[in-house]
Parts: C-alpha cells; sequence; structure tokens
C-alpha cells in the first residue's frame, strides 16, 4: 500500500464554503500518550518508533475497539523537533533491527512511515487507508476527520510522534558555513543575518507592544498559568520531569533570544508521540469513551508578501481564520466554553485568540486580558492544557486537553468556572495552520 | 560584523551583482508597480522570465521594527551578539522588506519609525549586501 499526502482538497481553507457538510458526524473516541523524555538516549524502546506504536496501542485500547477494527491510519512521518539524523553518523543497527525494518533504516528512529508502523503492529490487520499529512497533529486531525467524513475509514488513528536529538538544532551546518548561496542569504527565516527561530515571532510581538503600547512583561500571568496548567497535565514533560512551577521573577529574568523573546517564550523540544482514534458518531455511540464531535475543521495558508510576516499580515490571516473556524462549525465565539490554540512560541497565542475574538478579544487586546482571571477556575480559561509552554513542544496538548476536559476526565486540570461543551483548538501558526472545533454534542 | 560570505546564484546574481556596484535593485514585474523581494522564479509567479525585470529604488527606507539578538544560529555572528536585528520598509512600497543589523546603532537604542539610507557592507568572502543606517 502506498500512502500519499493529504491533497489540498481536504483542508477548508477560504471562507465562504458553509457549514462542513461532516458537522457533527465525525467523533474522537480513543487517546493515547507516550511517555516524554527530554531528548533520546539511543534505545530502541525509546525510539520515537517504539512511542509511537505505544501511543497508538493506548489509545486503540483507550476507545475499545478491537485492533482488528481499525482499517485506517493518518499520521505525520516528519518526526524532527529541528535536528535530522546526522549524514555522517550510521543509524544504529540494533535500535533497526529490533524492529520489522523498512527499505530506510531511519525508520521509527528519525522518521516514520505507514509501511513501518503497519510491519510493526501485527494487530492492525484490516487497515486499508493510510495517509500522510504534513507537519503536526493539527494537520493530521484534520485529514482524519475529513476521511472519516468522507467514507474513507471508519475507525481511523491519528498519530504524531516526535524525535529529539542531541545539539542545538540551525546552529550547524549551513549555519556554520564560510559561505552560503545567495538565494538562502536573503530568504524569509533564517539568513545572512543571523536571525534565531523564534525572530520572526519576537519581532511581530515588537510591533504588537509599539502598536498597541504593551509590554513583555504582560506576559508573565499567561506564561505562570501555562506551566500551572502544564503541571497538572500528567501525559506532559514538565509534570513529568521537572514539576517546578514558573513564577513572574522566573519568566522576567531569564535570557533573551531575540528580545523581546526570552528563553521562556520559546517551548521545549522532547521525545512523545500521541495517538487519538475517531470515528463516526454513529460508532462511537458504542465504544469505551463519550465520543467528542468535531463540528468543523479549517485551516490558514496565509502568504507573507516579503521577507517576513509582519504583525498587519498575522492579524489579517488569524481574523480570517476565526471566521473560517465559526463558520463551517455553526457557532460564534459566544459559543466557545474554552480555547487551546497553539503557543509555541508563547507569543503566537495573542494573535491566535484575537483572530478568534475569545471572549470579544479585540486586536491589542489580549495581553490585558491576561492580567485578568484566566485560570481553568474562572469565566475565562486562556489555554486550558498549558499547550507547548506547559508540556514541552508537542503541538498536541491543547487537542488532548480539548477531547479530555469534554469527556470529563481532565483530572486535577477539570474547568470548573465554565462547562466544557464546545472549544477550539489548532495551529501551529498564525500564517499557517490547522484548527478543529470539538463540542459534546453533535448538534 | 562579518556576514558569512555570500555565492550568488541564478535567481540572485542580478541584486548581488548591483549590490558591488553600490546599487539597490528589486524585481519587478514590467508595466507595473509590483515588486518582489525576495526575488521569486516566473514560474513561482506564474509568467515568462521576461515579464520580469531588477529595478533600482531609491535605497532610503524605514524601520518597521527591530529585536536584539542575544542568542544566533550562525557562527561566524556569535561574536557579535548582542546585536540590533531591524526590518526595514522601502520608501517606495513599504511592503518590501529588507533585514538590517543598523550599523552604527547601539543594542536596543533603535528608533522604530526613522528614515534609514542604505549602505552596502562586504560580507567574509568579499560580495557585498545592502545594509542600512539611521538618517540622522
Amino acid at each position: 500500500m502506498t500512502t500519499q499526502m493529504a491533497p489540498e482538497s481536504m483542508y477548508r481553507s477560504t471562507e465562504g464554503l458553509g457549514i462542513w457538510e461532516h458537522r457533527g458526524k465525525v467523533a474522537a473516541v480513543g487517546i493515547g500518550h507516550s511517555p516524554t523524555a527530554r531528548r533520546w538516549d539511543g534505545r530502541a524502546e525509546t525510539s520515537v518508533g517504539a512511542l509511537s506504536i505505544q501511543a497508538l496501542r493506548t489509545a486503540i485500547a483507550d476507545a475499545g475497539v478491537p485492533p482488528d477494527q481499525v482499517d485506517g491510519l493518518v499520521l505525520v512521518p516528519v518526526t524532527t523537533t529541528g535536528a535530522h539524523w546526522p549524514a555522517d553518523q550510521p543509524v544504529p543497527m540494533d535500535v533497526v533491527n529490533a524492529f520489522n525494518p523498512t527499505d530506510d533504516p531511519l525508520d521509527g528512529v528519525g522518521q516514520l512511515s505507514a509501511e513501518w508502523l503497519l510491519k510493526n503492529m501485527p494487530e492492525l490487520t484490516n487497515v486499508k487507508f493510510t495517509m500522510y499529512a504534513p507537519g503536526c497533529m493539527s494537520a493530521a486531525i484534520v485529514v482524519a476527520a475529513q476521511a472519516v467524513g468522507d467514507g474513507l475509514a471508519s475507525n481511523c488513528l491519528v498519530l504524531k510522534g516526535w524525535h529529539n536529538l542531541e545539539g542545538r538544532y540551525n546552529h550547524g551546518g549551513i549555519s556554520a558555513a564560510d559561505e552560503v548561496p545567495g538565494t538562502f542569504a536573503i530568504s524569509p527565516g533564517r539568513t545572512l543575518w543571523g536571525a534565531p527561530g523564534c525572530y520572526g515571532t519576537a519581532l511581530q510581538f515588537a510591533q504588537y507592544c509599539t502598536k498597541y503600547g504593551k509590554h513583555h512583561d504582560m506576559m508573565a500571568p499567561f506564561m505562570q498559568n501555562s506551566r500551572r496548567n502544564g503541571l497538572l497535565f500528567p501525559e506532559g514533560y514538565w509534570a513529568q520531569h521537572r514539576p517546578e512551577q514558573l513564577t513572574p521573577e522566573d519568566y522576567l529574568s531569564s535570557r533573551w533570544i531575540a528580545k523581546p523573546a526570552n528563553l521562556f517564550d520559546n517551548d521545549i523540544p522532547i521525545m512523545v508521540a500521541a495517538a487519538y482514534l475517531f470515528t463516526t458518531a454513529d460508532r462511537a455511540q458504542d465504544m469505551a469513551q463519550k465520543p467528542v464531535y468535531i463540528l468543523n475543521h479549517a485551516s490558514s495558508r496565509g502568504v507573507a508578501r516579503s521577507i517576513t510576516p509582519t504583525l498587519e499580515e498575522v492579524e489579517t490571516e488569524t481574523a480570517t481564520t476565526g471566521r473560517k473556524i465559526y463558520e463551517g462549525a455553526g457557532i460564534t465565539a459566544d459559543d466557545l466554553s474554552f480555547e487551546n490554540m497553539y503557543d509555541g512560541f508563547a507569543q503566537f497565542h495573542q494573535f491566535h485568540i484575537e483572530g478568534l475574538r475569545y471572549r470579544g478579544m479585540q486586536p491589542g487586546d489580549a495581553l490585558d486580558f491576561y492580567q485578568t482571571d484566566i485560570s481553568i477556575e474562572g469565566p475565562n480559561p486562556i489555554l486550558a492544557s498549558g499547550g507547548n509552554i506547559g508540556s514541552g513542544r508537542s503541538r498536541f496538548w491543547m487537542h488532548t486537553d480539548c477531547m479530555q476536559q469534554i469527556q470529563g476526565r481532565a483530572g486535577a486540570r477539570s474547568l470548573t468556572g465554565v462547562k466544557p461543551e464546545i472549544a477550539v483548538s489548532g495551529g501551529p501558526m498564525p500564517m499557517g495552520g490547522n484548527f478543529t472545533v470539538w463540542s459534546a454534542t453533535p448538534d | 560584523m562579518v556576514k558569512q560570505g555570500v555565492v550568488p546564484d541564478d535567481l540572485t546574481r542580478p541584486f548581488f551583482e548591483a549590490a558591488n556596484e553600490g546599487r539597490l535593485v528589486v524585481q519587478a514585474l514590467k508595466g507595473s508597480e509590483r515588486l518582489y523581494f525576495p526575488p521569486r522564479s516566473a514560474s513561482e509567479l506564474g509568467c515568462s522570465p521576461d515579464d520580469l525585470e531588477w529595478r533600482e529604488v531609491s535605497g532610503r527606507g524605514k524601520i518597521y521594527n527591530y529585536c536584539v539578538v542575544y542568542d544566533c544560529p550562525v557562527a561566524s555572528l556569535k561574536e557579535d551578539i548582542p546585536f540590533n536585528l531591524a526590518v526595514i520598509m522601502l520608501d517606495e512600497d513599504p511592503g518590501i522588506l529588507m533585514y538590517s543589523h543598523l550599523p552604527g546603532t547601539a543594542p536596543d537604542e533603535v528608533p522604530v519609525g526613522a528614515s534609514v539610507r542604505v549602505i552596502f557592507e562586504a560580507t567574509a568572502n568579499g560580495q557585498k549586501v545592502p545594509e542600512w543606517e539611521i538618517v540622522s
């Protein structure tokens, strides 16, 4: 079986599409997470392949579906947090041979293929639909939801795994070269001028502060809240390995990376995998967990005109995304119980929630909103999952939290100031991402 | 600050050749005000290569905003941290942006919105690139 990248036609990326044709007819049921680790320690049982298998098996068991009834698999084949396997370093064959390998020895170590997973999960005897999604779980969710709605699969697994190798990514390779090609020198993002990864977002944030009279210090309550929520997320990195609260003093005294973005404004790369099981609303009634219905999915496809997206381009795009999210779900901002928009970089978050007009926010309002009660106990929860800042770079805590809150199994993180009925999650970038609306009921 | 050397390629050669001559040029669609930076291939723009040209611009602009870089991935710039990394908007078209270290301006003492003019700075292999300095 050859696995293709999902076609663009599976995404809802323009306004004016109306209500999603499968609104309330697709549900998430099972959730599975692997343990986290800061970096890969070189063992087969902690490889991204092993973590992914563990997450998939947990999600299947959680849903209460016999493995031979799983007929679909959507995954992201790229697993890097930034570092790729060094070209001059041999792939450890003891790890490769601990599994049933494919023709590519990096499978299960530095990438994932559907073929490798199916070879190593012999209990999945009935998978007839496989598809790849780019980037992160947010895209895989959209593709899987559309696939189930379209009838391409009935019980569809959704997977994202991450590997994190030793070293600092982007600090080797072309960054260490004496000469660079002209196209690279003036390309967006990393260039001759030495921009670190968070530069573009930090620049937009700097312009945000200039435009609206705000200051980086105003991020502190958001950062504290995110870590607090993350420490209540037992699947997360900080909860598992470094259960330390982040005080405003800790945050504000941290070293700068690209001022006004400091170390904590950047998420910590980790090893982890998560999987979900999606099914039809009808089938979900017979499964082990309460269904979480999908009311819509929407995608943003913003294009910066020049060398980096400006704040003005970001604000235009996030407002458009907000309208697409609500249009296809047939809801308004007032219907959202809570939000779980992306945050890794932390300074993405205000752009996303202002675009949503969450709790009536307009551009420039979010940092003032952060100074109010944004806790999970209050009426206006912000990033109930804690996101990447609260649990490490996975880009999926926000989705898991939406499901767990609506299913009533978010544990110590359970919302108490609002009844979790409708939520939105997604990302990553304000200029380009995929977003899902989750609901306790199909209508 | 000495930037990595630059080896012009097909897409960027006119830009860098002009820089060596002390001129700032930007890719443009012939018969149109539309400018492109970074330059794009004709296929990306959906036009013929003959539809594109390199247009000289004034070399005047304004500072959009900036960050101060304390953690730089580029090895040759690490000894210069912290340094300003600003984005410049061209006067001819504020939607066209270029990076600048703002030579002569102390870190974090950047007047957002100030007028700047282009200068040309040699990189490690002698190839010149545009830089920008504040107009006093």
